[in-house]
């Protein structure tokens, strides 16, 4: 019978299926960071439970930690104590730790993919909705609940019911200044945010095939924005070529075999998904968000809609416009903005500091703007150094900070103050997301740029060469 | 973490009309610094709970004497983004055994399910029955019946089915949860994990 690629991984990862119930869903690659794993841990040790497979779990810290001297004792008390018993935890039970300090630790979703931890044809789970980012290699991965996270320790399994299937395809070409994240943006714009509620999407088609794994990343990690438990792309010879040589990636003949399976993961011609979306890649503009949620998006030149035209609830949208302070109709362009953050699991890897860079070379920092850049781990830290990228940047009168999550859930203590408007690269304009009382508008890096120079939300494509 | 059993479920609910109500607002980020699960039910919806200075935001439906009992109903798509439990230990640690929505996300249906909260969708008529009834009079009673899977409005007797799996009933029925299952299956955990090429 055909399968799609989703069947395929899915299939080959069921140990039990029970009736009308879920399936009994083996994992191979299992992330924990510090905020969703020490009630886990906790459960473990009073059932009277061990970590099944130590090896197969992996964890760094990232969602609370500082993005300035990383070298000091964390201050906020709280934080500190988290890391703490993550270190613990790992310690104890003899799983692989990146904390602080450590020259692999990074953001858990670009760490993962730079360590040759995430394969093509893998389950992968994480205490994080932002998993989904891995699912760019062909692996279905997803974010899971901390009951899980104890599931997965002390068994290697959970329990879920197979998600439907969607094909997402995007055909043609980008235009000028549009990047992987317009292009997401762009699609969750025309699912809302509960779109893809119940299903996994694999992404298909020219723009993806022609996309850098980078970017297929970026757009893998936007799927849970319209509702989807995750979304992937057939690996091809970018993704091996990714992968290859990577310190954690099979090597010799495990590599060999490894490549036979790789080669049979991709849909059949004949499969059917239960649901199929085709977009032409030449309609979509540089994106912007003018709402509370990922779905609230438009191309940047376009105008707020008006109420009476959207679906869904007017009171809950007039409430949206109301906690962002905008007006049905208004345009985005050229609205002063006070915060602009470069970073995330989203937009935090060399790609987007090179694209952001690309702007910013020979102009200057905006006064009325405070810029928040972070990459997504010391690799990317590194790169941005070795690439010339940090000079760029600090000629232009912007500053580099250490990795870590940062202002994307304002865990730590790059909070954007409440009323403050800013453009972020980030993944969700929740209300208070980014701080208490905090207005996002979630961006490329490409509009993060232009926006950081002028001091308002301005088009890119005005600036690029 | 074991939770109480679920089977008939009869009390006035707290109702909150609004849509895609996202983990954000059910606990912000910044309460999820504990490393027990305690307390959580106090910052459930911390932001739209209290202003910037700790004191009651008084409209709010939480703060609203009119309105209590151990059910929650929301807008469409309820429990949209983030993938932390907390939110789920939020609503239960509060006092609340169930939602009640049009559409809920994936993870947080999940979630709810593993902590012992029930998650009761309703075709969006029937939800706009609900509200209206609560606003009508706020000490209306729904009874939300497990072992039948109905839903009922009491003072009118208007009534639906919901849907849960057989599997995921019986865990409510009796407070048992996944890890009790898998618990049992290690051996075979272990013979397939055997096989796998990475």
């Amino acid at each position: 019978m055909s399968k799609t690629l989703f069947d395929k991984v899915w299939d080959s990862h069921v140990i039990r299926k029970i009736e009308d119930g879920p399936d009994v869903f083996f994992i191979d690659r299992h992330f924990i960071h510090e905020v969703t794993s020490p009630v886990a841990f906790l459960g473990l040790k009073s059932r009277g439970n061990s970590v099944l497979y130590p090896e197969r779990t992996f964890a760094t810290a990232d969602h609370n930690t500082p993005t300035i001297n990383q070298h000091l004792p964390v201050e906020d008390p709280l934080s500190a104590n988290q890391l703490k018993a993550l270190e613990e935890n790992a310690a104890e039970w003899g799983i692989s730790h990146w904390g602080l300090g450590h020259k692999k630790n990074g953001i858990v979703h670009v760490v993962g993919p730079e360590n040759g931890i995430t394969l093509p044809g893998a389950t992968i789970v994480c205490g994080d909705s932002h998993t989904s980012t891995h699912g760019a290699f062909g692996a279905i991965a997803f974010g899971i609940g901390t009951s899980e996270v104890e599931m997965v320790l002390s068994s290697q399994c959970i329990m879920q019911p197979k998600p439907k299937k969607m094909r997402i395809n995007v055909n043609g070409e980008l235009g000028f200044g549009v990047t992987p994240k317009d292009v997401a943006l762009y699609i969750i714009s025309q699912l809302t945010t509960s779109g893809a509620t119940g299903y996994f999407v694999e992404y298909a088609g020219d723009i993806f095939r022609n996309m850098s794994m980078e970017g297929r990343m970026t757009v893998c990690n936007l799927s849970i924005e319209m509702g989807a438990r995750g979304g992937m792309i057939a690996p091809d010879e970018k993704t091996y070529e990714y992968i290859k040589d990577k310190p954690l990636t099979p090597k010799g003949d495990a590599w060999d075999t490894a490549m036979k399976y790789w080669k049979t993961l991709k849909t059949d011609d004949d499969a059917v998904f239960d649901k199929e979306l085709t977009f032409n890649g030449s309609d979509i503009e540089p994106m912007i968000t003018y709402g509370t949620n990922p779905g609230m998006g438009m191309g940047i030149t376009n105008n707020i809609p008006l109420a009476d035209t959207v679906e869904g609830g007017v009171a809950t949208y007039k409430k949206s416009l109301g906690y962002m302070d905008f007006n049905e109709g208004d345009s985005m362009i050229g609205k002063e903005v006070d915060y602009v953050f470069l970073g995330s699991c989203t937009n935090g890897r060399i790609e987007d500091f090179r694209a952001f860079a690309s702007i910013v070379k020979g102009r200057k920092k905006a006064d009325n703007v405070t810029a928040w850049l972070v990459p997504g781990s010391h690799e990317v830290e590194d790169l941005i150094k070795e690439e010339g990228i940090l000079d760029i940047i600090i000629e232009a009168g912007f500053t580099l900070r250490e990795p870590g999550c940062s202002a994307c859930l304002a865990m730590n203590a790059d909070k954007v103050p409440a009323g403050k408007l800013a453009v972020s690269t980030s993944n969700r304009n929740f209300e208070g997301r980014q701080g208490p009382g905090s207005r996002t508008l979630l961006a490329s890096p490409l509009v993060a740029a232009a926006t950081a120079v002028t001091g308002v939300v301005t088009d890119p494509r005005t600036l690029l060469a | 973490m074991a939770y109480d059993k679920f089977n008939i479920l009869t009390s006035t609910a707290i109702p909150l009309p609004i849509e895609n109500v996202d983990t954000d607002q059910i606990i912000p980020a910044r309460f999820l610094k504990a490393t027990e699960r305690k307390g959580f039910g106090d910052n459930l919806f911390r932001d739209w709970r209290y202003n910037g200075d700790d004191t009651p935001k008084k409209e709010f439906a939480l703060n609203n004497p009119k309105y209590s009992g151990k059910i929650l109903v929301g807008g469409k798509n309820f429990g949209s983004g983030s993938s932390r439990e907390h939110a789920a230990w939020a609503v239960y640690d509060y006092g609340f055994r169930c939602v009640i929505s049009s559409f809920f996300a994936d993870i947080f249906r999940g979630n709810c399910l593993n902590v012992g909260v029930l998650p009761v969708q309703v075709s969006p008529e029937f939800l706009e029955n609900i509200f209206n009834a609560i606003e009508a009079n706020p000490d209306t009673e729904i009874e939300v019946d497990l072992p039948k899977q109905t839903i009922t409005l009491k003072a009118t007797g208007q009534s639906e089915t919901f849907d849960i799996n057989s599997y995921k009933k019986e865990n409510m029925l009796n407070g048992y949860d996944d890890i009790d299952y898998l618990t049992k299956m290690k051996s075979e955990i272990q013979e397939f994990a055997a096989e796998r090429p990475f």
